[in-house]
């Protein structure tokens, strides 16, 4: 698996198997094989595609120590930036379809319906994340602060999942946000867990070391 | 006689008729299986292009063009397509794509619905008798969803004020209550907790004489596909979609202002009268402006929601002095 995932083809697979759903999408746009309300189902598949790229990119990590793929670290920013690209058409189809990019309408809506703020405030905090995405910037910032910085997409996954939950709570209907809620969940359980090991490992030396000295 | 047509070919022996209950296992089993083959998106995908019947599927249900002012308005209708797939009835589902997937399990016949409470002349009526209780009249209505979409939709049916003047309300008679079907085994929505079932709604008696309150039967002259409320539902095309009960089974005058199933989950959201006025938003959302489904381009602006949906000349009056902010 390594192999086939190190292979000089594996890059652009990967890039067009994520752009596979935006194909999808535009070709029913144009074909009109977007059911009654078009509109209404780009901007919600445009949703479920960022949220799926998201819960990928997350998956990476937790995948590599489960499956031994290391290689699958290559193709992580790609699926992060596929995040961030299909985050903003799904705002930007908002904006222009829902409201047809008024300004005042927007801050009206916004000011309405809070889910939609939480959601902006989501693609937002991914705006830095992807502005930081190529290997310059990560020399410039350094790996460290790289790091800490690209952790702030813990904070955007819950965002996602609030603004998923908030707008699926006019209808009640829970079913698909409690799956994505559990993936994500899982995901980020997986790094907490592992943070509270690590941080167990460093203290019991200095436990021990405490009390020799206390001796 | 039209309607013989639903019963299907003539088969020579009982026994070769497959029982219903099998026909529909096999049909829940087979659409389980595609949905396991293909995952949910290319299921509903596959579903969509089988359910996009033209007219010519359902038996024929004409109606002569209605005399009644405001009942045709000039409006380019929506697709048949469209009318029958994109549809909310909860009891088959909270997704609009769900009714049209799921409603094939409701049982149209035999139907009846019970008429009671205040009125000299309480009766179960048959289907079959209603059908026949007025002539059937074709009008075309705009139909305002409270979610901000609109259709037009050219019903088939009578003016409720018909059957309401058969059965003589007495003198306590203030409201109207609709009941549609609760029947778990027949509507998959029901076991979602989203609302209380049956599902309830409500009209004052002088809404529901209004003229153009409509006992519908059918559409595009043909009679109502299940998921759009068959056999028989109200049309309330001044007021937002949801106030139009569909799969009718009870009609209930009560002197008390009965309470609606949106009324009851969010009573501070959903009025009793849920008048369609672009001046009173939703808590939620802005009710000023909509999306005519399948007319405005993808690119197109929501185009600007009239006072009662444009039939205030019609309904104005019943509201005369009333603050619809208040009275929402």
């Amino acid at each position: 698996m390594n192999r086939w995932l190190a292979h000089p083809a594996a890059k652009p697979v990967v890039w067009t198997l994520l752009a596979l759903p935006f194909a999808w999408l535009l070709w029913g746009a144009v074909q009109n094989t977007l059911g009654a309300n078009p509109a209404e189902a780009l901007i919600r598949s445009l949703g479920d595609w960022t949220l799926r790229a998201l819960c990928l990119t997350l998956a990476i990590s937790p995948l590599r120590q489960w499956t031994g793929w290391h290689q699958l670290l290559r193709h992580r920013r790609a699926i992060g930036v596929a995040t961030f690209a299909y985050g903003t058409l799904h705002w930007l189809a908002y904006a222009w379809l829902d409201q047809g990019l008024e300004i005042d309408a927007l801050l009206k809506d916004v000011a309405k319906r809070p889910f939609i703020l939480v959601g902006t405030l989501a693609w937002l905090l991914l705006l830095p994340l992807a502005a930081t995405s190529f290997n310059r910037a990560i020399k410039w910032l350094g790996g460290k602060r790289w790091q800490a910085l690209h952790r702030a997409v813990y904070v955007i996954a819950g965002l996602g999942i609030l603004h998923f939950f908030w707008m699926r709570s006019a209808k009640s209907n829970y079913a698909e946000v409690i799956v994505y809620a559990a993936i994500i969940a899982v995901l980020l359980g997986w790094r907490a867990w592992g943070g509270w090991k690590r941080r167990q490992r460093a203290v019991e030396p200095s436990i021990k070391l405490s009390v020799h000295r206390a001796r | 006689m039209r309607l013989l047509k639903e019963r299907g070919f003539i088969h020579r022996t009982p026994s070769e008729i497959t029982p219903s209950a099998v026909y529909h296992a096999r049909r829940e089993w087979l659409q389980r299986a595609a949905l396991g083959l293909a995952g949910t998106g290319l299921a509903s995908f596959a579903a969509r292009d089988a359910l996009a019947q033209a007219p010519g599927k359902l038996s024929a249900l004409p109606g002569a063009r209605s005399a009644v002012p405001g009942a045709l308005v000039m409006d380019k209708a929506t697709a048949y397509s469209d009318v029958t797939a994109y549809n909310n009835f909860y009891e088959f589902g909270t997704d609009k794509s769900d009714p049209a997937r799921t409603a094939g399990s409701l049982k149209t016949r035999p139907w009846t619905v019970s008429v009671e409470g205040e009125i000299k002349k309480p009766k179960v009526y048959d289907l079959a008798e209603l059908l026949k209780l007025a002539p059937m009249e074709e009008r075309i209505y705009r139909l305002r969803c409270v979610e901000g979409w609109s259709m037009v939709v050219p019903w088939v049916g009578y003016s409720l004020a018909e059957l309401i003047r058969q059965v003589e309300p007495t003198g306590n008679a203030k409201f109207v209550q609709f009941t549609t079907l609760a029947d778990k085994a027949q509507m998959p929505g029901l076991r979602g907790g989203s609302l209380d079932w049956p599902y309830v709604e409500g009209l004052r008696l002088d809404e529901a004489m209004n003229p153009l309150a409509l006992l519908g039967f059918g559409l595009y002259g043909e009679v109502l596909p299940n998921q759009n409320g068959a056999p028989v539902r109200l049309v309330l095309p001044w007021k937002y979609g949801f106030k139009s009960a569909k799969s009718i089974v009870k009609i209930r005058f009560t002197e008390k202002q009965p309470v609606g199933s949106w009324e009851r989950s969010q009573p501070s959201e959903y009025g009793f009268y849920s008048n369609v006025n672009p001046q009173v938003d939703h808590p939620r959302w802005s009710q000023a402006s909509e999306r005519r489904i399948g007319e405005d381009g993808l690119f197109a602006k929501r185009r600007p929601t009239l006072m009662f949906n444009g039939y205030e000349a019609q309904v104005g009056q019943l509201y005369a002095g009333m603050d619809l902010k208040k009275f929402y």
